[in-house]
């Protein structure tokens, strides 16, 4: 049997999420964050940040395990765009956020060369693809990356993760006032991967970040995305995209905090589910703190489940903090395939390996049709398409 | 020159606890050519014969047979029967969010036709099957019934028959809840594909309004799981006006 948590029912596939269920025991306003490691606990795995992830597959990351490689990190770099290498302890680092776990903390203090990437401000410029692959199986490494977009660029990025090993690292995107930012990152990792990621990104005045991300490949994956704002008029919207195979466990816990007012984020998470033992777990949090007036945020987790033995977590926490604001709604739904999709499609003489694909990339489109990067959206729609045509083989 | 034969059906769904009979013992042959109604009270049984000869997985058929020219249709799998020539206008079509209409009908055309339908002719077609419905092309690039109306379900339903040419077409309850212009909009679409071939319509039905539209050569009451009564268009017009009483349930058939 898939189990399926946090939801009631599964009429026709899909259930909405029940208000209230997902209050979290503490204020996400109290959670700990430090650039240092020996400030956090080594996890157990029972603490609540914790609690969904196998801690045996996390190749030691979270107990200091020492880096024994290096990934790579390539950036093919438009026109205009800067490109620096940095030491641990530049004073540029770490303006975006604090970790937040000790892992995102590990890598902080461990990684040796930073990689800067900047958007040059009043200009509009082509994508830019920064390639990071691992340190190749049985290693450990540790990274860290910027992207720093300056007043009023206007820019995409592609972070484009492959290869092997355990990789832990911290990515800032600093979004300066005026500045359009869209970012995508892939997380297509080779089957023994593991992979540790913590996102900051902070937007100024007026400041738009179009923010995804694309997990397909590795072990385990765990990405912490968190937005803050510096600024009024602040725009995050925050897309992913997950498919998992048996025995993969996928984890996207996106923060959204609302301490500024006028500021206004979007986020939708899907995630396509089969084979046994495949995991995801969504984790969305989203706090408006009492100076956040005029707020406006929505946040959505959809998940499919195509086979039996796959499990989907899914908790939606949104914490207000004062009544002054636009709106504010989260919404998750967790479902088997729909039988009736199916039936009327092979009632239209469509053999059935084919509907399913056409449900599958139904499901998808409306987040792939957002990829405003066609080498991007068509590389995805390749890799759904092989993700389907694997469970069928 | 298409026959579908059904002979001794029985079917059941299994509700929560035990499988319930539905139909029991149904016997019908539709012939190119003709047009059978086949008008029940609610609850008989009717959609489930529907649903049966299509293949829904809800329903066991526990004996009789089902044959396409010959063929059994009870061993094809819903698409099989779908491109052997059977044809199912839902009573209820299925929203499918991200599939665009356009897509869905060229995948469908491509299969049931066995080969992809060359594009430049296809859109011609497309546009004018859409337009004898009173379809805005709009519809083309929105998600399979996803957010239409009941009649708009309704026409799309009839936009598929017209497009996919089915030898057999069942059309359940096609006509409820239609108002005037949609029923005569959709009963001409339905008229348009009887008279494209030779082919046979099963016409499901509680109502006689749409026979006023659709002329059936038989008519058929259905009650308690099987057929009761044949006979002509007159045994439309009995329905008419005394509705299903004499079968066991105080329903109306005619709408006046």
């Amino acid at each position: 049997m898939a189990a399926i948590s946090n939801t009631a029912d599964t009429q026709h596939g899909l259930t909405a999420h029940s208000h209230g269920a997902g209050v979290p025991v503490a204020s996400r306003a109290d959670h700990f964050t430090s650039f240092d490691v020996e400030a956090f606990e080594i996890p157990g795995g029972r603490e609540e940040i914790w609690r969904f992830t196998p801690m045996k597959r996390l190749a030691d990351l979270h107990k200091g395990a020492p880096a024994t490689g290096t990934a790579t990190v390539e950036v093919a770099a438009a026109e205009g765009v800067t490109v620096e290498k940095v030491a641990n302890g530049d004073a540029r680092l770490g303006v975006a956020g604090v970790p937040g776990d000790r892992i995102a903390a590990q890598a902080y203090t461990s990684f040796t060369e930073a990689t800067v990437v900047t958007l040059p401000k009043d200009t509009k410029v082509e994508p830019t693809t920064i390639t990071v692959t691992g340190p190749g199986a049985g290693q450990v490494a540790y990274g860290h990356l910027q992207v720093k977009a300056e007043m009023f660029a206007e820019a995409a990025v592609v972070v484009d993760h492959r290869g092997s090993g355990a990789y832990a690292d911290n990515i800032e995107f600093v979004v300066a006032d005026g500045a359009h930012l869209t970012v995508i990152v892939l997380n297509d990792w080779a089957d023994d991967a593991v992979h540790v990621s913590s996102h900051h990104a902070k937007l100024g005045r007026d400041a738009t970040l179009r923010h995804t991300v694309v997990t397909l490949g590795g072990d385990l994956v765990r990405v912490t995305p968190t937005v803050a704002y510096a600024g009024r008029g602040g725009d995050a919207e925050l897309v992913g995209l997950y498919f998992a195979d048996a025995g993969q466990h996928f984890e996207h816990r996106p923060f959204i905090d609302h301490a500024v007012a006028n500021c206004r984020s979007n986020v939708v998470y899907k995630g396509a589910l089969q084979g046994e033992g495949a995991h995801t777990v969504w984790i969305g949090d989203v706090l408006i703190r009492a100076a956040a007036e005029g707020t406006e945020t929505f946040e959505l987790n959809r998940n499919l489940i195509l086979t039996d033995g796959a499990r989907a977590d899914s908790v939606p926490n949104l914490e207000i903090e004062t009544g002054e604001i636009e709106g504010a709604g989260h919404a998750s739904a967790t479902g088997r395939f729909d039988d009736e999709q199916l039936f009327y499609l092979q009632a239209r003489g469509i053999p059935e390996k084919q509907a399913r694909r056409l449900v599958v990339r139904g499901f998808f489109q409306e987040l792939i049709a957002k990829i405003s990067v066609p080498e991007v959206r068509e590389r995805l729609e390749a890799a759904i398409e092989a993700e389907l045509q694997a469970v069928e083989a | 020159m298409a026959t579908l034969e059904i002979k001794d059906l029985h079917v059941s769904v299994t509700s929560e606890d035990a499988p319930k009979e539905i139909l029991k013992g149904v016997d019908l042959t539709i012939k190119a050519g003709e047009t059978h109604a086949i008008m029940g009270p609610n609850g008989s049984g009717k959609s489930t014969l529907s649903y049966a000869i299509a293949g829904h997985p809800k329903y066991d058929i526990t004996s009789g047979t089902v044959t396409l020219d010959g063929e059994d249709v009870l061993e094809m799998s819903v698409d099989e029967r779908a491109r052997a020539g059977l044809f199912l206008a839902m009573q209820y079509p299925v929203e499918v969010p991200g599939v665009s209409m356009s897509n869905f009908l060229r995948t469908a055309a491509t299969a049931v036709r066995g080969e992809a339908p060359a594009l430049r002719h296809w859109v011609k077609e497309v546009k004018a099957a859409m337009s004898d419905l009173d379809i805005d092309p709009a519809f083309a690039e929105r998600s399979v019934n996803e957010g239409f109306s009941g009649g708009e379900k309704k026409r799309h339903e009839i936009l598929q028959l017209g497009l996919l040419q089915p030898k057999i077409a069942i059309l359940d309850e096609t006509d409820s809840g239609l108002d005037v212009d949609a029923l005569r909009v959709v009963s001409e679409g339905v008229n348009r594909y009887k008279a494209s071939g030779e082919v046979g319509v099963m016409l499901i039905t509680h109502y006689t309004r749409i026979l006023k539209y659709i002329s059936p050569d038989f008519v058929h009451v259905f009650a308690n799981g099987r057929i009761v009564e044949s006979g002509g268009p007159e045994l439309a017009n009995q329905l008419e006006a005394e509705g299903y009483v004499k079968y066991g349930k105080q329903e109306a058939a005619s709408t006046s």
